[in-house]
């Protein structure tokens, strides 16, 4: 496991993702894909979903990738990276190995259409099947590459291009799936959340190394705020994501073993969902009177969660 | 290191069982995989030699065809031999995929076992799967028997592995007809078989990491028609690769195959063109009507895809009808099989009377006398230098005749 003591330092790993690419300005899946790609001094190959990513990093004839990087389509991602995998494994039995002296870790990203939805059955698979490669869903709750639909990653009350705010209705009506938990479910023997943050970089990246040397298939749930669909300016980002776990909208914390609950990050003081909320134009219309009640709703679901995640902590469960 | 399979000079096997031994003499290095009947014998045969030590290969059993093809292609671009079997609707879910891998020029073989389409549902032996790939950019080789199942999964991999190709190949061999028919087959031993395929030959693999490759990159209105443009071009050249590796298994095997296959044709006034293993049903169908007298000769496109159309058309440069049988449901045209003949002839300037018939879908019987009927009604039209016949008739099809002109 790669040790990281500074940022300074951290700051400095040669680029395995490289500038230059497409995404926009403000976007947290850069910050987000440059902790994890400089958390390991092992090779990678990594394989990623179509999406923003995607679309944005390996546009002939250019790429950003300095690592050996696959993309098939928006729902395999995860087979894809297995079936690398596998090979890897293949080779090393067979003593066919190119480079006899590098260890290879494998690494797929997807963003939370291509994780949580479409993507989901090669993900829970891969996962079942034990390879040894680490997930991390860039998940910016929604399909933002095709112009901010809704995706089951999306947050009660949000407006989205599918699910839009009208004289009749308030946005989206359910509740963001937990992904995080399901795939602890499937007795990974690592998950976490993260967030890209100035404050919680430490977080992110020693969760990325840890993710990494682990053995078996594991898993980051790592929330990206999207300046174009949640409207935001694009220097806000970081604040946002900060927000996001300040407010326990997005809490950090990591699962070993599939059930051994550790919160990396408790805010001093919980501050009210609206403070969050508010940020964002996409929740604009939630402080309307006749949608206060959906803040509320909000909170409800924060506190309890909150409560939820701290009590099995405390239980080791 | 796997064990050595001690095999008779004659073998009894399915096509199910003659595409698993080719699987595992090419000592594959990854195998990702979804059962689905009737080519799951495929997956469960190499699952066998893999738990009594004969496969030192990865095997992953993933959760779906589509997966199965995603898996196959991440470990293809890793850089290692790579298959997989799937029939039908597993054929279906991974026609997405079909084309990424070929968009990527991976080597990649699979062993097809054709069957129907849903819906309805229909477990059995038709070519309806194999025409919804016939665009996706592979080499598609057809297999009549389970000898053939053998032979040309052994030649799938040379081909496809070949760096003046490096496309994908499936195999197709008739669900039940061919995969479920104990038949002779006279394998080659396993030090043979791996020798006549060869180590696999990296090209840009993923996992050489001192030197990082980008696998499935974007390109839009400015780059993807010459990406297509060079994979149809590689389609278009590989049948001199093909040819060759034909020409090099026949000197290790005796058996000779072509890119496209006659019987009788030489002195025929008529043709019937048809693929699988009606093909075997029709040559004794053909013996019957040159009892009685009438010169019929037969055709088969061993590679469907890429098309041999000049080699069809000076095939059949003499005959003056030509029947073409097509195993799938047209859907609101001519058969696959009868397009691609009219097309070769047409682009000769050749002008046999043609005709089309649609046989055999999901499993249903078509005997030699059905062929002999197809027979006679060919060679009216030839005997009346038109067509007399109907363009479109259906064969074996219960209910009222139906036909289409």
């Amino acid at each position: 496991m790669k040790n990281i003591t500074n940022l300074k330092e951290f700051a400095c790993t040669p680029d395995r993702f490289q500038g230059g690419h497409r995404l926009c300005p403000g976007c947290a899946h850069s910050m987000i894909v440059r902790e994890v790609v400089n958390a390991t001094d092992d090779d990678l190959v990594i394989s990623t979903a179509t999406g923003c990513l995607e679309v944005c990093s390996a546009i002939y004839p250019y790429t950003s990738w300095d690592v050996s990087w696959i993309h098939i389509g928006f729902e395999n991602a995860a087979a894809a990276i297995s079936g690398a995998e596998a090979m890897y494994k293949a080779l090393s039995k067979k003593d066919k190995l190119y480079n006899e002296d590098r260890r290879i870790k494998f690494v797929a990203f997807g963003g939370d259409g291509g994780t949580y939805d479409i993507g989901f059955q090669s993900l829970s698979g891969a996962a079942e099947r034990g390879h040894d490669f680490l997930y991390v869903c860039l998940d910016n709750e929604n399909y933002a590459n095709t112009g901010g639909q809704r995706s089951s990653a999306t947050p009660l009350g949000a407006h989205t291009s599918t699910t839009p705010r009208g004289r009749v209705s308030y946005g989206e009506k359910q509740r963001k799936k937990d992904l995080t938990m399901i795939m602890a479910a499937h007795g990974c023997p690592y998950v976490a959340t993260a967030i890209p943050s100035t404050k919680h970089w430490k977080d992110l990246a020693t969760k990325a190394a840890k993710a990494i040397s682990t053995v078996g298939p594991t898993f980051i749930n790592a929330l990206s705020p999207c300046t174009t669909e949640w409207k935001f300016k694009p220097e806000e980002t970081t604040e946002i994501a900060d927000l996001a776990v300040e407010t326990c909208a997005f809490p950090l914390y990591e699962i070993e073993d599939g059930h051994k609950l550790r919160i990396t990050y408790r805010p001093k003081q919980k501050i009210p969902i609206e403070e969050y909320l508010s940020r964002q134009g996409r929740f604009a219309h939630l402080f309307k009177p006749e949608n206060k009640w959906i803040i509320e709703e909000w909170q409800k679901n924060v506190d309890e969660y909150w409560d939820y995640l701290q009590r099995r902590e405390e239980a080791g469960v | 290191m796997a064990q050595k399979y001690e095999l008779k000079s004659k073998e009894v096997w399915d096509g199910n069982m003659a595409a698993a031994h080719a699987l595992r003499q090419a000592q594959v290095d990854v195998v990702a995989a979804y059962p689905i009947t009737p080519s799951t014998p495929i997956v469960q045969n190499y699952a066998q030699f893999l738990a009594d030590g004969y496969v030192d290969g990865e095997f992953v059993m993933v959760e779906s065809e589509h997966s199965a093809m995603s898996a196959c292609v991440g470990a293809a671009a890793a850089g290692g031999r790579v298959a997989t079997a799937t029939s039908s609707q597993g054929y279906a879910l991974m026609v997405e995929v079909l084309y990424q891998a070929s968009g990527m020029r991976l080597p990649i073989v699979m062993t097809v076992v054709n069957r129907a389409l849903a819906s309805p549902l229909n477990i059995h032996g038709d070519h309806s799967d194999l025409y919804l790939g016939r665009d996706a950019g592979w080499i598609h080789l057809i297999a009549n028997n389970p000898q053939e199942a053998y032979d040309m999964t052994l030649c799938a991999f040379k081909i496809a592995e070949d760096e003046r190709v490096r496309l994908p190949v499936t195999t197709n061999q008739d669900g039940f007809l061919v995969s479920h028919t104990a038949q002779v087959v006279k394998p080659l031993q396993d030090e043979d078989a791996y020798k006549f395929i060869g180590e696999y030959k990296p090209l840009n693999p993923m996992l050489d990491t001192k030197n990082p490759v980008t696998y499935g990159a974007q390109t839009e209105e400015e780059w993807h028609f010459e990406h297509k443009a060079n994979q149809h071009k590689a389609l278009m050249d590989s049948p001199a690769v093909i040819k060759e590796v034909f020409d090099e298994f026949e000197k290790i095997s005796g058996r000779k195959y072509n890119l496209v296959e006659t019987y009788k044709l030489d002195d025929a006034d008529i043709a019937l063109v048809l693929m699988g293993s009606a093909y075997e049903t029709a040559i004794l169908a053909v013996d019957k009507a040159r009892e009685e007298g009438i010169k019929v000769g037969l055709l088969m496109p061993r590679v469907f895809r890429p098309f041999p159309y000049n080699e069809v058309a000076e095939k059949l440069k003499n005959v003056k009808a030509v029947a073409a049988l097509d195993r799938s449901a047209p859907m609101g045209t001519t058969g696959a099989l009868y397009n691609e003949v009219a097309g070769a002839l047409a682009a000769n300037g050749q002008s046999a009377i043609m005709t089309n018939y649609i046989y055999g879908l999901g499993g249903r019987d078509t005997t030699v006398e059905h062929i002999l009927d197809v027979i006679k009604e060919t060679n009216e039209n030839a005997k009346a230098g038109k067509r007399v016949t109907d363009l479109q008739g259906f064969i074996n099809l219960r209910g009222p005749k139906l036909s289409f002109n």
